[in-house]
């Protein structure tokens, strides 16, 4: 599904990604973990678009299409979905208006028509229900004066609303209380399908409790430097990162 | 025949000798009125205007907004236009229904226009009609509002004051239908001048809603100085619009003075979506306890338009409370000024005045100019301004691309959104309505 080669990536004159490669495929869930400013957010922020990069060097195939040729809005069209570490307030547009104009844009670069009011709602009743979000919320300007956890809620109802085959979550559970957590996880977790894949970036273990996943890779300085299974992210709670580190800075 | 199809080699009187022509020209054509106290205050604001002359931008007022180009031209004082109400039909507001008074180069249409209210609801003249027939009440609230001591366009207009709309709702009552005036240019054949004078007097505890609405036609320029005078009573109630439609060549100056008494409420949305050189003076004394006033204001130039508010809040009282929302949003080349003076006599205790103006450039080349000016002399009150101006928040923009909406369309959006915290303080649902479409076809881009 996703190809990254050697994807490097700059802001202004600062190197932030020097040659990531990563491979997902259509069912498969990757955590991309590492510490504080090794590049996990950057990376998240290329793969959607973020105009705040340069790509200096690499490639990113999306299902056979140049991902890194495209604007934001088509990547979303293609089916790749950001959920904010910091999901942006938006006065005066409510998030149902919001997400009617969102799917109906995504329609029409699909060549659908567009959704009518009543299976909108329809669509909308259903999936809220699946995060367990309230009518009243999606009435309100978008994220404006919501809670931490209602932002992260909204995000994966936004998510579950666009359907999308590439999920990126970037740092989903900060400012997470454990419950909080708990229901964004699973939220995630039943649109899970053997057609779509994950890419869940954390710096935290306690996600992956939730969200299981099938790889794990240790970003540090702008490169992937260690992937493993699932276990990975344990010895990472354990032991830290600092043993990365040293094996990095060792030359292993 | 139009002075601007004159051969370049004949000088071309300025703006300022025309007016003072068309004066002289107009008293003559008086009989009795030019010894009237009226016409006595009409020549005591020409000399006061001869005396300030046209502002430069070396006046403190006129710092950011320069008139120059206003009045190096030479306007028809009195253009007769041919204007039919097929005409007008396109310009109208759908679904808006009440008393409509239209004026065509500052005169009243009669033909035109459409009273519904009754007479025992609220009296509605032309002003030319009122100063014979409402002498008495002219001559209490004329120019007794809108002082033209220091500054130029109000003397000039109070000395050209001819017509206009007259407005007065008695005690006690309500106007259930609003009253639209609108004026219109006809600047298709000749350079046209228009300087409305209106008057707004609601009676104690009184309920009236008007809108004044400024339109240009045609591709001549156009200068509109108009003066609206509103005098709310105790416990009265005035819904006060303006909208501004005009075209690029237009030139429009506006003063609305306004004076609460006790208890009274003053609620106004200024609307400007187009015009060449926009200058609107709102003034609101609170002379009364517990009183309300609240402005909003939005504009959104886009060329080389220039919109300046000017706005002022005088607390003369203790105990009352305003309330002030500005918001624009520039494109191109275009300019705007706000300056947003409150004052807190040092009687008026308890006063709570709130002001707030926010703007969004959207480019490079366009600039936009705020001041806020709070003079308070009390110390018992809550006070606060804020200002912004900024650019289109672009993480903003990001987030509803990465969700499949085109940047365009997301910049649409977040304008119209932005706007729309002005436009749903329109009351009036036909005008808000109206607005609305026409601020979303602006912002389309």
């Amino acid at each position: 599904m996703l190809t990254i080669s050697d994807l490097q990536a700059n802001i202004g004159e600062k190197q932030i990604l020097k040659g990531i490669n990563l491979t997902v495929n259509a069912g498969e869930v990757h955590a991309i973990m590492g510490p504080n400013g090794s590049g996990k957010s950057t990376l998240a922020s290329v793969l959607a678009g973020r105009e705040d990069y340069d790509i200096t060097g690499g490639s990113v195939d999306f299902e056979g299409k140049d991902l890194l040729d495209m604007a934001p809005e088509e990547r979303a069209a293609e089916g790749i979905f950001l959920a904010f570490q910091y999901p942006v307030e938006i006065p005066g547009v409510s998030t149902t208006n919001f997400l009617k104009t969102a799917m109906n844009e995504i329609r029409k670069y699909r060549g659908q028509d567009p959704l009518d009011a009543v299976q909108f709602l329809k669509l909308m009743k259903e999936k809220m229900k699946l995060v367990n979000i309230d009518q009243s919320l999606l009435s309100r300007a978008l994220n404006e004066g919501f809670s931490g956890g209602e932002k992260k809620r909204n995000e994966v109802f936004q998510m579950a609303m666009l359907e999308p085959k590439l999920a990126i979550l970037d740092e989903t559970d900060s400012g997470l209380d454990i419950d909080a957590l708990r229901i964004v996880a699973e939220g995630v977790n039943k649109l899970r399908s053997p057609e779509r894949a994950t890419i869940v970036v954390t710096h935290y273990q306690r996600l992956l409790d939730y969200i299981v996943p099938d790889f794990v890779h240790v970003l540090y300085k702008g490169r992937i430097v260690k992937s493993g299974p699932k276990e990975l992210a344990l010895e990472l709670e354990e032991k830290g990162y600092d043993w990365i580190k040293a094996e990095v800075e060792a030359g292993v | 025949m139009s002075k601007t199809n004159q051969p370049d080699n004949t000088p071309v009187p300025t703006f300022r000798d025309q007016l003072l022509a068309g004066f002289r020209a107009s008293e003559e054509r008086m009989n009795g009125e030019s010894k009237s106290a009226l016409h006595q205050v009409r020549r005591a604001a020409l000399q006061t205007f001869e005396t300030l002359g046209f502002p430069t931008i070396k006046h403190e007022e006129w710092k950011y907004s320069n008139v120059a180009g206003l009045i190096n031209k030479a306007y028809e004082l009195e253009q007769p236009s041919a204007l039919t109400a097929e005409e007008l039909d396109v310009l109208q507001i759908p679904n808006l229904s009440g008393n409509i008074l239209y004026f065509v180069n500052g005169q009243y249409r009669a033909d035109l226009s459409r009273i519904v209210s009754p007479a025992s609801e609220v009296q509605i003249l032309s002003f030319r009609e009122a100063m014979s027939e409402q002498s008495e009440a002219v001559g209490a609230y004329f120019s007794r509002l809108a002082d033209f001591q220091d500054n130029a366009f109000t003397a000039l207009n109070t000395a050209f004051a001819f017509d206009g709309v007259f407005i007065r709702v008695p005690d006690n009552k309500t106007v259930a239908e609003p009253i639209v005036m609108r004026f219109i240019n006809d600047a298709r054949e000749a350079n046209v001048a228009a300087q409305p004078r209106n008057l707004i007097i609601a009676g104690r505890n009184a309920e009236v809603k008007v809108i004044e609405s400024y339109r240009t036609l045609g591709e001549q320029s156009s200068f509109t100085n108009t003066v609206t005078e509103v005098s709310v009573a105790r416990d009265a109630r005035v819904e006060y619009y303006k909208v501004q439609n005009d075209t690029e060549q237009a030139y429009h100056i506006g003063t609305t003075q306004v004076r609460q008494a006790d208890s009274s409420l003053f609620y106004s949305a200024t609307v400007t979506l187009n015009g060449g050189f926009v200058r609107n003076n709102l003034n609101i004394v609170l002379d009364g306890e517990h009183c309300e006033a609240h402005m909003y204001g939005l504009y959104i130039p886009n060329g080389r338009q220039h919109i300046d508010n000017h706005t002022l809040v005088d607390h003369a009282k203790p105990n009352s409370y305003s309330n002030e929302l500005y918001k624009g949003i520039l494109e191109e080349r275009s300019t705007g000024v706000f300056n947003g003076k409150i004052f807190v006599r040092p009687d008026a205790q308890k006063t709570n005045a709130y002001q707030s103006c926010k703007n969004v450039v959207l480019s490079p080349d366009a600039t936009m100019n705020t001041k806020p000016q709070l003079e308070i002399y009390a110390d018992d009150v809550k006070c606060s301004h804020g200002t912004t101006t900024g650019k289109l928040n672009e993480e903003a923009l990001f987030y509803m691309q990465s969700r499949g909406i085109p940047k365009q369309q997301a910049q649409t959006l977040l304008m119209y959104a932005f706007a729309e915290d002005v436009l749903n303080k329109i009351k009036i649902d036909p005008i808000r309505e109206y607005l609305e479409k026409v601020v979303a076809q602006k912002l389309a881009i």
